[in-house]
């Protein structure tokens, strides 16, 4: 069984999305999705200051086996993509939850978290897929 | 041992040089190299042994079975290889007149209509250099239809191009490289378009969508006439891509199904061995509406003569995609194909093609593998998923795949299409005897019981070949094909 922490919020697409004390947003892919994308070999990050709409492709994720877009999962600006994951893109699949972070949001509207979904019901749609 | 290591300085091999010498001066200088080039010195049996040797280690459709989906890589014969170097073909200047090139053009007019017969398009042209070339013209079209619509105002709005979630990548790419959004439409749990989806997607800025059918689920879309209705009432045009044709050859055509544009693979469908770049062929086909916008050169026929269609017949042409008519020898090769197969041949490969599939699926569902869409019947292909074994026993589709070599067997297609977990996508093809298709059956059988019994053992595979697992992830990430001398 994969690992999804209570703190966070997820989307349909396998993000997962933490909450700063500054109200920022941070977005990475959980644990359940760089389990099934397998080791990771490639990582492209968004800008600072790209800005996105919830549902946009804005980060690219390469592994052995596909390519995938990371999708934005609310309204927002970028305030910085993780560049260390350029030189170790594996990080995510180490620590998903972690330093394997793909980028820092500052959202357009501070409730548009609470909307996303929450763990118990990230752990339906991951237990679905598994079936 | 690399070729580069057995060179010694000075060691020449007569056999390949010209004959006299003869000297060239007007090159200018600035081109002319200072250095040596660094290429291997060896004797003539040096490298037919080093080159010969290469070859026995790999696998290919010559040495084994060789099932992998979605691609057919299938048995090309060698006659339409020999016929299509006779010397009057081989020794055919591109740029020889047209009164000269008749019995050519000949074949290239014969190979356009024999086309257009299977695939129930209007209009055929050959120039797209392969499927990517084939695609790109296909969706230029679709732009150049649109652009030329409200007297030539055209219609700015149909910035959208429809893909399924199953679709190969390069649809999308394709879309992208055309200038057009891609907007994804997801699958139902019987492998078939969405409709409702669909029906939410479509509308005044659809330019169109692109479909494989059957498609890379190893299904037929069952609702296609449906999906073509809702297209084309939104205003959009239809694309085939034809990667799968090789399952309805010559018994179902894409021009009755509705489609607008559709691309050929010949390299896959019409005996030339593909993979490894090529070269390749990806002619297009297309509807009446889109006759006006096919690249050119094209072959015609006036009275007695085959003549070249050029830019200046079809002004509305997307124009030229190669300095001469595509790859030659591949649409040669293509043209006896179809004439050695005729027309109950042709569709006998369709036939074998998808029994063999349909075969080779129920034997492995009847030995309990689990099968991704256990109600449909397969066309040419069909997917086997292995969750059950990584998720049990922790042995997955690669570990299943490389000790399939072990046995003597190319894995078939893994982890594609992307929706279906830990995914075998296996396509025999029409040219395989049942024996070899009982051989994979039973090798499958035999790594289901060691998976049971002996995991690390698979996990450990392949023990037999001249290299064992090979490390994806630095072959991603820091592949170095460069040599370097040695320094001394």
């Amino acid at each position: 069984m994969s690992n999804i922490p209570d703190e966070l919020r997820y989307t349909k697409s396998h993000e997962w999305v933490r909450r700063e004390e500054d109200g920022t947003l941070t977005v990475g892919i959980t644990d359940h999705a760089q389990g099934l994308l397998g080791d990771l070999v490639f990582v492209e990050t968004p800008e600072a200051e790209d800005t996105f709409s919830s549902g946009d492709d804005c980060a690219v994720i390469e592994s052995v086996k596909a390519a995938s877009d990371v999708y934005c999962p609310v309204d927002g600006e970028v305030i910085e993509g993780n560049e260390a994951l350029a030189d170790a893109p594996e990080t995510i699949n180490h620590d998903a939850y972690g330093d394997g972070w793909i980028f820092k949001l500052k959202p357009e509207d501070g409730g548009a978290f609470d909307e996303l979904m929450g763990h118990e019901e990230y752990a339906e749609i991951v237990a679905e897929e598994d079936h | 041992m690399l070729i580069f290591e057995q060179s010694r300085n000075g060691r020449v091999n007569t056999a390949q040089q010209p004959a006299g010498t003869k000297a060239v001066s007007d090159i200018p200088a600035e081109f002319l190299r200072n250095d040596k080039p660094l290429l291997p010195e060896v004797s003539e049996m040096q490298a037919v042994r080093h080159y010969t040797r290469l070859s026995t280690k790999n696998f290919s459709i010559d040495t084994h079975f060789y099932p992998l989906g979605s691609c057919t890589m299938k048995y090309n014969p060698r006659g339409c290889n020999s016929l299509s170097m006779l010397p009057g073909f081989l020794n055919r200047h591109p740029d020889s007149p047209v009164n000269m090139s008749q019995g050519f053009l000949s074949c290239m007019y014969d190979l356009q209509e024999i086309l257009k017969d299977v695939t129930g398009m209007k209009e055929v042209s050959l120039s797209p250099m392969a499927g990517a070339q084939g695609e790109f013209a296909g969706v230029a079209m679709i732009r150049a239809y649109h652009d030329a619509q409200n007297g030539g105002k055209g219609d700015p709005e149909r910035t959208e191009i429809l893909v399924p979630d199953a679709a190969h990548g390069t649809n999308p790419a394709t879309a992208t490289m055309c200038n057009f959004k891609v907007r994804e439409i997801p699958t139902n749990s019987d492998g078939d378009v969405d409709i409702d989806a669909l029906k939410q997607a479509v509308g005044p800025q659809t330019a169109g969508i692109m479909l494989t059918n059957p498609s890379t689920l190893g299904v037929f879309e069952r609702k296609i006439k449906e999906i073509a209705d809702i297209v084309h009432k939104a205003g959009g045009l239809l694309y085939y891509d034809g990667a799968n044709l090789n399952a309805i050859l010559g018994k179902v055509k894409p021009g009755d199904m509705g489609f607008d544009v559709i691309h050929m693979n010949l390299h896959k469908t019409f005996s030339t061995p593909h993979g490894g770049g090529g070269p390749g062929a990806g002619p297009v086909g297309v509807s009446e509406r889109l006759i006006p916008y096919l690249p050119v050169p094209m072959v015609t026929k006036v009275s007695d003569e085959y003549q070249v269609i050029t830019e200046k017949d079809n002004p509305n042409s997307i124009g030229r995609l190669s300095a001469f008519m595509g790859n030659a020898g591949v649409l040669l090769r293509a043209y006896i194909y179809a004439r050695l197969l005729g027309r109950d041949g042709m569709q006998r490969v369709a036939e074998y093609a998808t029994l063999n599939a349909n075969y080779m699926m129920k034997k492995l569902e009847a030995a309990g593998f689990e099968l991704a869409f256990p109600n449909r019947k397969a066309t040419h292909e069909f997917i086997v998923t292995l969750k059950k074994q990584a998720k049990e026993l922790n042995v997955n589709a690669m570990d299943f795949a490389k000790r399939l070599l072990d046995y003597g067997f190319h894995a078939p297609t893994t982890y594609f299409p992307l929706l279906v977990p830990e995914c075998f996508l296996i396509e025999p093809t029409e040219t395989e005897a049942q024996d070899a298709l009982d051989g994979f059956i039973e090798a499958m059988i035999a790594i289901q019981k060691e998976a049971e019994t002996d995991a690390e053992k698979v996990k450990g595979a392949p023990y037999t070949l001249p290299v064992r697992r090979l490390d994806d992830v630095k072959a991603a990430k820091e592949l170095d094909l460069t040599w370097k001398q040695q320094q001394a």
